[in-house]
């Protein structure tokens, strides 16, 4: 069976500071893989490294099999693979609903089509189910920059899963979100994760969050993986209790 | 506003303007109707709305800036100009007018994808400058600074737009046509990426809007729309030389945008109607009227950022507030303004929490609504 994301020897290089050392792994279908490390440790630059944000200094991406290491992150979307951002990232002054259809028109038919097609690109319906699974009904019609930070932050994760990317880079999904919040960002994913089969790969500082939500976790330090397995296993394993300890 | 009533609203405008130049006394109204002179302002004000509008789709939606716009109207003029005296129809050198400044648009749109703000406005403004040279250096070409004369108005159809109402009539035709094109492709999905882009580009890319794509789209529609009203103009003025055509204009098509509401769909009209009438009516004071203009500009920038239609919005929006709680709502039809804070609408109270523990993870709540695919 092909990876649903093969990372093959990644590195990326700011100059003379290496920020990703020759980092591989696979993720397979319906996985939820936790990318864990302490701050600087080159989880971002990863992410942005296998989302074409940045072009890598050597090694390759493939999802599905197929190489896409040099495409820009529209043509990727496009092949099944969205993201959230570490900062937040809606559209402060498109509504909510507005959010929601823009995360999901450009999947939708040709773009000459869109121009003389339906307002909502056909979305209007999807938009308003989505909100309602995230807990946002009541707020489709408010400004995504009058939105709580910590709905802005569902609403953020809920664009995600608009084009019905089957491949989801979550980039801290929990910061800054409440605790009563946060288990219902949690179960939302977990509900996506089982019954659409969308795999994840999640950056997360929470540990709690990590553990509960991840089948599988990669450590990494100073660019490089250091751990990988189970949350049980990375929890136990000393190289990573050095690493956020310090040396 | 619902589409229906956006377009009863813009058919109802278009029939006042319309009966402007009209002698109403006839019929009991009070309106003899503009004279020539009258008339001939109102066309200039829709010729000039039509590349404000322009200008209001590059930075307004799709957040780019521009200082070119008066570049592209001279190219449209002068390619009308030049071709009438080849004998060539309007209607053609109204198209290749629009097709060629849609096409320089497309070049122009280029350094945006590598510069932002004010480095992407001085290129375009060093690109105003270098057409302006050319206006006025090429006399074999374009009679230079004394300029080209005797335009001619066009027969259109077998239609003779001689006389200063048959053009206004002509040109509330073409103006009505382009706005409704605009006003078409802003409530489109089209707008919603131009939206994005204006936003964030990072997040838009990263939701498969082809940034690239959208953003020189925008600026060769924008730019074809100045190109286009450049046709207009010449055989409105009769007479054209490289003036009009200079980095101030430019600047002033910038201003139009921004005081009428930068964003908004009806901020170019209110702009471009204020930068044509207010030196009409301020005539009497003679130069005074740029410092008054001048001092209008900044007491608008400081109190209304949102521009005239902007602050109308808030105004309606506040007015509405005060009644019954509703759900609070965006703006009207394209009226994107940014909203400040201290009247930003009271929100509903938070429900979101409150939903959480009634659905929290134990109790399964959500499972049967699941919407992806």
């Amino acid at each position: 069976m092909t990876a649903r994301l093969e990372v093959r020897a990644l590195s990326k290089a700011f100059g003379g500071v290496q920020a990703v050392r020759e980092v591989s792994f696979d993720v397979h279908e319906g996985e939820i893989l936790g990318v864990i490390g302490p701050n600087g440790s080159g989880k971002s630059t990863l992410f942005n490294c296998i989302l074409g944000q940045l072009t890598p200094t050597r090694g390759t991406v493939a999802v599905d099999g197929r190489d896409v290491t040099r495409l820009r992150p529209s043509q990727l979307n496009r092949l099944g693979v969205s993201r959230t951002f570490q900062l937040l990232q809606v559209f402060p002054r498109l509504t909510a609903r507005e959010n929601l259809i823009l995360a999901g028109q450009e999947h939708r038919g040709s773009r000459l089509g869109r121009l003389f097609g339906p307002r909502d690109a056909g979305l209007g319906a999807e938009a308003d189910r989505m909100l309602a699974f995230f807990r946002l009904g009541t707020l489709a019609h408010e400004t995504a920059g009058n939105l709580s930070y910590g709905q802005q932050k569902l609403l953020d994760a809920a664009m995600a899963f608009m084009s019905g990317s089957r491949l989801v880079l979550l980039d801290e999904p929990a910061g800054g979100v409440n605790p009563t919040m946060l288990a219902g960002l949690r179960d939302r994913l977990a509900a996506i994760n089982r019954e659409a089969r969308a795999t994840f790969v999640v950056i997360e500082h929470n540990m709690e969050f990590v553990m509960a939500l991840c089948t599988r976790l990669i450590v990494l330090a100073e660019g490089r993986i250091i751990a990988e397995g189970s949350p049980a296993e990375v929890r136990a394993d000393p190289a990573v209790i050095e690493a956020y300890l310090g040396h | 506003m619902s589409t229906r009533s956006a377009l009863l609203t813009g058919l109802a405008l278009l029939i006042v303007l319309a009966l402007m130049p009209a002698d109403l006394t006839g019929l009991g109204l009070p309106w003899p109707g503009l004279k020539r002179y009258g008339t001939y302002i109102l066309t200039l004000w829709l010729v000039t709305a039509i590349a404000a509008m322009g200008v209001n789709l590059i930075v307004g939606y799709a957040g780019q800036e521009t200082l070119a716009q008066a570049a592209f109207v001279g190219i449209g003029a002068y390619l009308t100009a030049i071709a009438g005296k080849y004998g060539v129809p309007f209607g053609l050198s109204f198209a290749a007018s629009g097709l060629l400044t849609f096409v320089i648009g497309v070049a122009l749109g280029f350094p945006a994808l590598r510069v932002q703000k004010h480095y992407l406005a001085f290129v375009t403004l060093a690109f105003s400058v270098l057409c302006w040279l050319v206006f006025r250096n090429e006399t074999a070409v374009t009679g230079g600074v004394m300029g080209l004369r005797d335009i001619e108005r066009p027969v259109v159809l077998g239609l003779k737009l001689r006389r200063a109402v048959d053009f206004y009539w002509f040109v509330l035709a073409i103006a009505a046509a382009m706005t409704f094109v605009l006003w078409w492709i802003v409530r489109s999905p089209w707008g919603r990426a131009f939206a994005a882009l204006r936003e964030n580009p990072l997040r838009a890319e990263s939701l498969g809007v082809d940034v690239r794509l959208y953003t020189l789209l925008a600026f060769a529609l924008g730019s074809a729309y100045g190109g286009m009203a450049g046709s207009l103009y010449a055989p409105l003025v009769e007479f054209i030389d490289p003036s009009p055509f200079a980095l101030g204009p430019s600047l002033l098509f910038m201003l139009m945008v921004v005081i009428g509401g930068s964003g908004t769909f009806l901020g170019p009209f209110v702009g471009a109607g204020i930068a044509v009438l207010l030196p009409e009516w301020l005539r009497a004071w003679e130069t005074w009227y740029l410092l008054i203009y001048a001092v209008l500009v900044m007491v608008m920038m400081a109190l209304f950022p949102g521009g005239i239609v902007g602050l109308a919005s808030r105004l309606l929006a506040s007015s509405l507030s005060l009644a019954p709680p509703s759900p609070a709502r965006g703006g009207g039809v394209g009226v994107l303004h940014r909203r400040r804070g201290r009247d930003a609408p009271s929100l509903p109270p938070s429900p979101s929490v409150a939903d959480y523990r009634a659905t929290s993870p134990e109790d399964g709540g959500g499972k049967d609504e699941r919407t992806s695919r």
